[in-house]
C-alpha cells in the first residue's frame, strides 16, 4: 500500500505523540506535551489563514479568549456542560469572525494586521474590564471537563497529566487531519490560488472574498477550541489568553516552523513552548533570547524551519 | 467648559507623543516599507536613558541629548542588523522581526536598567498654569511645543534641503533614486537614526508627566501606529494630525464615557477608519499593480 504524504504526516504525528511518553522522566513532561499540543492546534488555524490564504492576523488570541471564557462562564451562567461550552465558544468565535472578517478582510498586509490587532485588543479589554462577569485581570476558575472521571468509571485510570496529554494529542491529530484535508480540497486550492494572486484567482472564477472569510472563520474556530482546551486543562483562565502577546506568539510559532505546512506549525509550537520552560533557568534573559530567536529565524530561515530543512535535504539528494 | 478644556489639554499632551511616534513610524515606513513595531521602544529608551544618565550626575539637557544620541544609534543598529539583511522578506516575516526587536530591546532594558517605574523632574517646575478654570502642566506645553517643533523641522528638512529631498526620492522609488546618484543605503541609515531620535525625544518630553519603565514601549507603538494609520500611512502630515486626534479622542472618551475603555476608543476609531476610509484621513487613493 502506498501512503500519501498526508497520511504519512498524520501517522508520524500520531506515532510520535503515542511514543513520546515512554521517554518522559517525570509527570511534568505530560503537562509540557499537552501545552505544546494545544498551542499547535491554535497554530494549525494560523497555517490555514496565513500559510494557505496569505492573510495576516495579529488578533487571533481574541478568539482563544472567547473559547477560554466560554468554558469558564457558560457552565456557571447557562448551566451548560463544559464540553458543550467548548462548542458554544467555537460557535461564538465563528460568528464573530464572520462579522468582523467581512469588512476587515478587504484590507491587505499591514492594514489587515492592525485591524485584526484592534479586534484582539478589544476582546482582551472587555475580559479585563467587565469584572462582574469575568472577575477582571485576576482570572476566573473553570469547571472540570469531567471526562477523566468518566474514563475512570470505565476502568481507565489516568493521572491528570496523562489524561490531558492524550486528550489534547488526539485533538491535535484531528485538527491536523482536517487542515491537511483542506489543503487539497477545492476550498484549499482556492485559498492557495488567492495567496498567489488575488486578481488571478478572481479571474478564474474564485469568489475571493468568500473563501478568505471561510479561512478566517475556520482559523478562528481552531483558536477558540485551543483557548477552551487551555482553560479546561488549567481549570483557570486569565485575560492574558486574549492579549496581544499571545496573538504574536501564535503567528511567530507558525512562521518559525514554516507557515505553509502543518508539521512546521507543530514544530514551531513545540520550540516556542519549550523555550520558556528551558529558559526558566535564565528567567532574566528570557525576553532577550526570545526576541533574538524571532529575529534570527526570520532573517536566516525566511520560510521557517521545516521548509528550509526540507530544501536542504532535497538539494543534497539531487 | 473648564472640564472640556481640561480634557483638551490632556488629549493634546498624549496626542503630541502619539504624533511623534507616528511621525517616526512614517519616516521608517517611507524609507524601507517596514512597519516598525519597535518604535515604542525608542520612546522607552529615550525616557529610561535620560533617567539613568541624570541619576549618574548629568544635568537633564545633557542627559536628554545623550539619550537621543544613544537611541539613534540603536535605530541604526536595528536597520543594519535586522532590517537590511531581511530586505524583500514577506510582510509577516518583517512584522515578526520588528516585534522580535521590540521584545529584545525590552529584555535588554530590563537587564541594563531595572523593572522599576522612573521619572525625572519637569523642565520648568511643577507649578501648573491656570487657563479658564482648567490647569495645564508646563511640561505639557513642552511636549506639545516640542512635537510641533519637530513637525516643522521635518517639514523644512524634507522640502528645503537636498538631503531631505534625497530621502523623499528614495521612498518614492528606490531604484530611480539610486540611478540619479543618491546613496540609498545612507538614506536608510539616516531615516532609522532620525526616527529613533524623534522617538527618544518624545520619551524625554513625556516622562516627567507619565513616568516610564522598561515595558511602556509596546502600548505606545500600537497607539502611534494607530495614529499613523488614522492619518493615512506614509503621509507625515497625516501621521502628525492622526496622532493628535487619537490623543484627543482618547482623552474625551476617558473624560465623558469610561476611563477603563479609553484605550478601546483608539482601536474603535482605527477599525472605523479602516472600514470606511482604508486610506486614512489624509491618504491618497492608491492602485495596485498587478
Amino acid at each position: 500500500m502506498k501512503l500519501s504524504s498526508k497520511h504519512l504526516t498524520l501517522l508520524v504525528m500520531a506515532t510520535l505523540i503515542a511514543a513520546a511518553p515512554f521517554f518522559f522522566p517525570s509527570g511534568y513532561y505530560f503537562r509540557v506535551g499537552a501545552l505544546i499540543f494545544v498551542n499547535a492546534l491554535a497554530v494549525t488555524g494560523i497555517v490555514i489563514l496565513t500559510g494557505y490564504a496569505g492573510q495576516i492576523s495579529l488578533g487571533h488570541a481574541g478568539f482563544a479568549g472567547i473559547g477560554g471564557y466560554a468554558c469558564a462562564l457558560a457552565p456557571v451562567h447557562l448551566g451548560l456542560h463544559p464540553a458543550l461550552a467548548v462548542v458554544l465558544g467555537a460557535l461564538i468565535s465563528a460568528l464573530l469572525a464572520y462579522l468582523v472578517g467581512r469588512p476587515i478582510l478587504r484590507l491587505k498586509g499591514y492594514y489587515l494586521g492592525v485591524a485584526s490587532l484592534g479586534f484582539g485588543i478589544l476582546v482582551a479589554m472587555v475580559l479585563n474590564n467587565e469584572r462582574e462577569l469575568t472577575k477582571g485581570p485576576d482570572g476566573i476558575e473553570v469547571a472540570d471537563l469531567g471526562l477523566r472521571g468518566l474514563l475512570k468509571d470505565w476502568g481507565l485510570n489516568l493521572s491528570n497529566g496523562e489524561f490531558w496529554y492524550a486528550f489534547t494529542g488526539i485533538c491535535l491529530v484531528i485538527g491536523a487531519w482536517i487542515a491537511l484535508n483542506l489543503f487539497n480540497s477545492p476550498t484549499g486550492r482556492a485559498l492557495r490560488a488567492l495567496h498567489g494572486s488575488e486578481v488571478a484567482a478572481g479571474t478564474v472564477g474564485i469568489d475571493v472574498a468568500r473563501v478568505k472569510l471561510q479561512a478566517f472563520v475556520i482559523s478562528a474556530v481552531y483558536a477558540s477550541v485551543a483557548g477552551s482546551l487551555t482553560a479546561l486543562q488549567n481549570k483557570f483562565v486569565t485575560p492574558d489568553i486574549a492579549g496581544f502577546m499571545h496573538s504574536v506568539e501564535m503567528v511567530t510559532m507558525a512562521v518559525l516552523g514554516g507557515v505553509g505546512s502543518v508539521p512546521g506549525a507543530i514544530l514551531g509550537a513545540g520550540i516556542l513552548t519549550l523555550l520558556p520552560q528551558v529558559l526558566t533557568v535564565f528567567a532574566e534573559y528570557e525576553q532577550l533570547i526570545l526576541g533574538l530567536v524571532m529575529m534570527l529565524v526570520m532573517i536566516f530561515l525566511r520560510e521557517g524551519l521545516v521548509p528550509s530543512i526540507l530544501r536542504k535535504i532535497r538539494g543534497r539528494g539531487e | 467648559m473648564s472640564e472640556f478644556l481640561q480634557f483638551l489639554f490632556s488629549g493634546l499632551t498624549v496626542g503630541a507623543v502619539y504624533a511623534l511616534v507616528a511621525l517616526g513610524f512614517t519616516i521608517i515606513y517611507n524609507a524601507s516599507g517596514v512597519v516598525n513595531f519597535a518604535q515604542g521602544e525608542f520612546v522607552m529608551l529615550g525616557g529610561m536613558i535620560t533617567v539613568f544618565a541624570h541619576a549618574a550626575g548629568l544635568p537633564i539637557p545633557l542627559a536628554a541629548l545623550a539619550a537621543i544620541a544613544a537611541t539613534a544609534a540603536v535605530g541604526v543598529a536595528l536597520n543594519k542588523l535586522a532590517i537590511e539583511p531581511a530586505r524583500g522578506a514577506p510582510v509577516v516575516s518583517l512584522i515578526i522581526i520588528t516585534i522580535g526587536a521590540s521584545i529584545f530591546i525590552r529584555g535588554a532594558a530590563q537587564l541594563i536598567f531595572d523593572k522599576q517605574i522612573h521619572s525625572f523632574p519637569a523642565f520648568s517646575g511643577d507649578e501648573p498654569i491656570h487657563v479658564l478654570g482648567a490647569t495645564i502642566l508646563t511640561q505639557s506645553l513642552w511636549a506639545i511645543g516640542g512635537a510641533f517643533a519637530v513637525f516643522v523641522g521635518l517639514w523644512l528638512f524634507f522640502t528645503r534641503t537636498i538631503l531631505g529631498r534625497a530621502v523623499l526620492a528614495t521612498s518614492n522609488n528606490r531604484l530611480a533614486a539610486q540611478l540619479v546618484g543618491i546613496n540609498t543605503d545612507f538614506v536608510m541609515t539616516l531615516s532609522f537614526a532620525l526616527s529613533a531620535a524623534i522617538g527618544a525625544f518624545a520619551g524625554v518630553l513625556i516622562t516627567p508627566i507619565t513616568m516610564t519603565s522598561y515595558d511602556v514601549g509596546l502600548g505606545l507603538a500600537l497607539k502611534g501606529f494607530a495614529g499613523a494609520m488614522l492619518g493615512g500611512m506614509g503621509n507625515p502630515k497625516g501621521a502628525f494630525a492622526g496622532g493628535l486626534l487619537l490623543g484627543l479622542f482618547e482623552a474625551m472618551t476617558a473624560g465623558y464615557l469610561s476611563s477603563q475603555y479609553k484605550e478601546a476608543a483608539a482601536f474603535v476609531v482605527i477599525l472605523a477608519v479602516l472600514f470606511f476610509m482604508p486610506q486614512g484621513l489624509f491618504g491618497s487613493k492608491s492602485t495596485d499593480r498587478v
